[in-house]
């Protein structure tokens, strides 16, 4: 659909809006004025369905009034605000006007309470009791949807209580994952690994790596094709926090646990995101949300 | 082949008794259908962890059953049945009228068949896929056909204010319907919107505010018009105030769909004028209240006895009062508290329940016994008992979700002196837990009524018979 640009839509607007206005007050000012035939009954003389009349009262004058008072509210609101096509209002607001200037007097309000901590280390902040507290009113509000209340995730969420961690989990880790947040991806890897029955021996020899239950006898096959994956999740499994490769020997299944997972995982490969949240808060604010979170699994 | 020049002398009311039998019976099922849903968001485990009884099916089910099911027949109903009384002659093409009803009936049908399944546009009350929303646009023409097909054969000739309400709603809905439901189709049961971004969402609440300004309240006004004066037996209170509302209402309706999108990505200047417009429809909105209400000036003490009446004119206390509530709603620093709470979900249940609920069971009360030949209903004191359980219950319903509405936005909004939001959301919903129980105990009173409604309707229709009523010679002008 095209977007309506040329400068006859704005005055088109204009015009109906306020022919329709003044339409309604016309309106009014007509029906007061015009005489409508009264029969001796007091009716307008139509009869209908045998019994159906119409009574030609005068229209109430509080209601009237009501009806004016609209309209000059109205008007005065399209005399002060955007409304008349291109017409900007006597107020020049605009909504990301107003919504910028509130954000503004919010940040400006909290910043004092957040600028305190700001020399503080994460690992001293995280012992504060005080900044523990919005730390975790931080986390309720914009982590939890995600990590759960409790912080301990699910599937295809990190739980961040443990000591597992996709990109590392130093306080500096940490800050940059919620500064710049994250992508972890991983490629369908069955086509390099081979056939199906590859597939499955790699996922055996996975399942080994952490003592899950496997079959040994594929387990054995898959060792060798495991090259292709050590690329990113180490000879060893232990993974990569550089680039976010999950270590395979914890026993901690972010996408699931057991062969049927780790195949479909191999098949589909997997992309998952945690948004970046410098936009959302200050500076200060993420310092004292990281010393939260590295909290929750450094007592 | 003489006999078709001759003139009719009755009236078809064969199209008339179907439409209201089945307005009765689908505002069991969708009250019944908004019932579970309410039970739902009380006991989550309701939805059964099956997709086809999930909250998000039924709850279009329930709204496309109350609106179109039970509120089309009932205007379908009413409206056939006063144009022919009011235009004093028969239904123009008695076979396309036959057509409507069973061509609404088999959209009510897949309708209940295809939300269930989860075949959705995803357009609040237009969910219906294109097959359907086709089939509808046919119904709605041939309604147009019969309707004033029968207002140009009219006897009488001064067209009754009653129609000009029926007529506006049925061409606004065509209107609206045929655009807002323009897609293009990518499947059997599968199709994409014509608009896109921020001018689907502008479109597609014209509709859905017009649905309700057109299809739920120009309508019903109709009904009023004709029903009021007809149980009260006086006459309309005022020639010069329909007039001025009438036209006020049509024009205003229109341009109060952008309160729905308030702070969102629509501009600036497109929510004044939704704001704008949706407060000067105040007055033109209760122009109908005052109308209806004054026409039993003379006439109070008959609301003691007649418990049809007071279906009627309690439904118009609801109408002023939810009218009244849209404007305040549509001021942006008001609905910044209200949007998205249960405030908009108890605003439009008294609209719903009190004024389009309350009209249509006052209206049928009165035509169902003359449609099978009877004086009156076959129990009186049901429609009392009805009346009671029906007030009752919304009370009860709207009582709750105002609460519920204002708690939840105050909570979603309070602030902690760090720049937190004081509350959670899963604190919100479960600080809603017993509005939602009261909200479910009104909601049942109210479907309860529908059942006694239902008995009584059946017990009516099986004492009495289907009659056919001969059209009165046209009272001469006095």
């Amino acid at each position: 659909m095209s977007d309506f640009v040329h400068g006859f839509w704005p005055a088109f607007i204009t015009a109906i809006s306020l022919g329709g206005i003044f339409g309604c007050v016309l309106l009014l000012w007509f029906a007061s004025k015009v005489k409508v035939n009264v029969a001796d009954d007091g009716s307008n003389g139509h009869v209908w369905d045998e019994d159906l009349r119409e009574m030609n009262n005068p229209m109430p004058m509080w209601w009237v009034g009501l009806f004016i008072i609209t309209v000059i509210f109205g008007l005065s609101y399209l005399f002060l605000f955007p409304g008349l096509g291109t017409y900007a209002g006597k107020l020049g607001w605009t909504e990301i006007k107003e919504y910028e200037a509130e954000v503004a007097k919010t940040n400006a309000a909290i910043a004092p309470i957040y600028a305190k901590y700001a020399a503080t280390s994460v690992e001293d902040l995280a012992k504060n009791e005080e900044a523990k507290g919005i730390g975790q009113r931080l986390f309720l509000n914009n982590c939890a949807q995600c990590h759960g209340s409790d912080a301990r995730g699910s599937r295809g969420f990190p739980n961040l209580t443990d000591h597992d961690w996709l990109h590392g989990g130093s306080p500096e880790k940490i800050k940059e994952t919620i500064v710049n947040g994250r992508i972890g991806m991983m490629p369908p890897m069955a086509g390099a690994l081979g056939t199906e029955d590859d597939v499955k021996n790699v996922a055996n020899y996975v399942l080994s790596l952490s003592g899950s239950m496997y079959d040994s006898g594929r387990a054995g096959a898959g060792k060798a094709k495991f090259g292709v994956c050590a690329a990113c999740h180490g000879a060893d499994g232990k993974g990569n926090p550089m680039i976010g490769a999950p270590n395979l020997t914890d026993n901690i299944w972010l996408h699931g646990a057991g062969e049927a997972a780790i195949i479909k995982r191999i098949h589909e490969g997997k992309v998952n995101q945690m948004p970046a949240w410098q936009t959302k808060f200050t500076p200060e604010q993420i310092h004292v949300l990281t010393a939260y979170v590295w909290g929750l699994s450094n007592k | 082949m003489q006999l078709e020049h001759a003139q009719p002398t009755t009236y078809n009311d064969k199209v008339v008794r179907q439409f209201s039998i089945m307005a009765v019976v689908w505002g069991v099922f969708g009250m019944l259908m908004g019932v579970i849903i309410a039970a739902q968001l009380v006991w989550p485990e309701l939805n059964l962890g099956l997709p086809w009884t999930s909250f998000g099916r039924l709850r279009p089910l329930h709204t496309n059953a109350v609106i179109f099911a039970f509120g089309g027949c009932a205007l379908f109903a009413t409206s056939l049945y006063v144009v022919q009384r009011t235009c004093q002659t028969r239904l123009f093409c008695g076979k396309l009228a036959s057509f409507m009803f069973w061509g609404w009936q088999a959209v009510i049908v897949a309708a209940a068949i295809s939300l269930p399944l989860g075949y959705t546009q995803g357009k609040e009350y237009a969910e219906l896929e294109w097959p359907i929303d086709i089939l509808i646009a046919i119904v709605w023409i041939s309604y147009a056909v019969v309707f004033f097909g029968t207002i140009a054969q009219r006897k009488v000739k001064h067209i009754y204010v009653a129609n000009w309400f029926y007529g506006a709603f049925i061409i606004a809905v065509a209107l609206l319907h045929i655009v807002n439901s323009a897609a293009i189709p990518a499947g059997y049961m599968k199709s994409y919107s014509a608009y896109a971004g921020v001018q689907d969402a502008m479109v597609q609440w014209w509709y859905g505010h017009n649905a309700v300004g057109f299809f739920l309240t120009a309508g019903f006004l109709g009904m009023m018009y004709y029903f009021v004066p007809k149980q009260a037996e006086r006459p309309v209170y005022s020639y010069s105030l329909s007039i001025v509302h009438f036209w006020a209402l049509i024009f205003t309706y229109m341009w109060a769909g952008p309160h729905h999108l308030h702070y969102t990505a629509l501009p600036d200047w497109t929510q004044s004028l939704g704001m704008v417009f949706s407060l000067i429809l105040l007055a033109p909105s209760w122009g109908g209240m005052i109308n209806g209400i004054m026409t039993l000036s003379g006439a109070w003490h008959k609301l003691r006895t007649d418990p049809i009446l007071r279906f009627l004119i309690v439904s118009l206390s609801f109408y002023g009062m939810s009218t009244f509530e849209g404007p305040m709603m549509a001021i942006k620093t008001v609905n910044a508290l209200s949007h998205y709470t249960d405030w908009t979900v108890g605003h439009v249940h008294s609209g719903a329940l009190g004024w389009v609920g309350l009209i249509s069971m006052g209206s049928l009360y009165y035509m169902i016994p003359r449609l099978f030949g009877q004086k009156q209903m076959y129990s009186v004191k049901a429609i009392e008992l009805h009346f009671w359980l029906a007030t009752i219950g919304i009370v009860l319903y709207i009582a709750a979700l105002w609460i519920s509405g204002v708690m939840e936005g105050l909570m979603w909004r309070a602030m902690n002196a760090d720049g937190t939001l004081a509350y959670t959301f899963v604190e919100s919903v479960k600080a809603k837990f017993p509005y939602y129980f009261t909200r479910l105990l009104g909601g049942s009173l109210y479907l309860s009524g529908m059942l006694v409604m239902l008995w009584n309707t059946y017990k009516t229709a099986t004492n009495g018979k289907p009659v056919v009523v001969n059209i009165p010679p046209v009272t001469a002008h006095a």
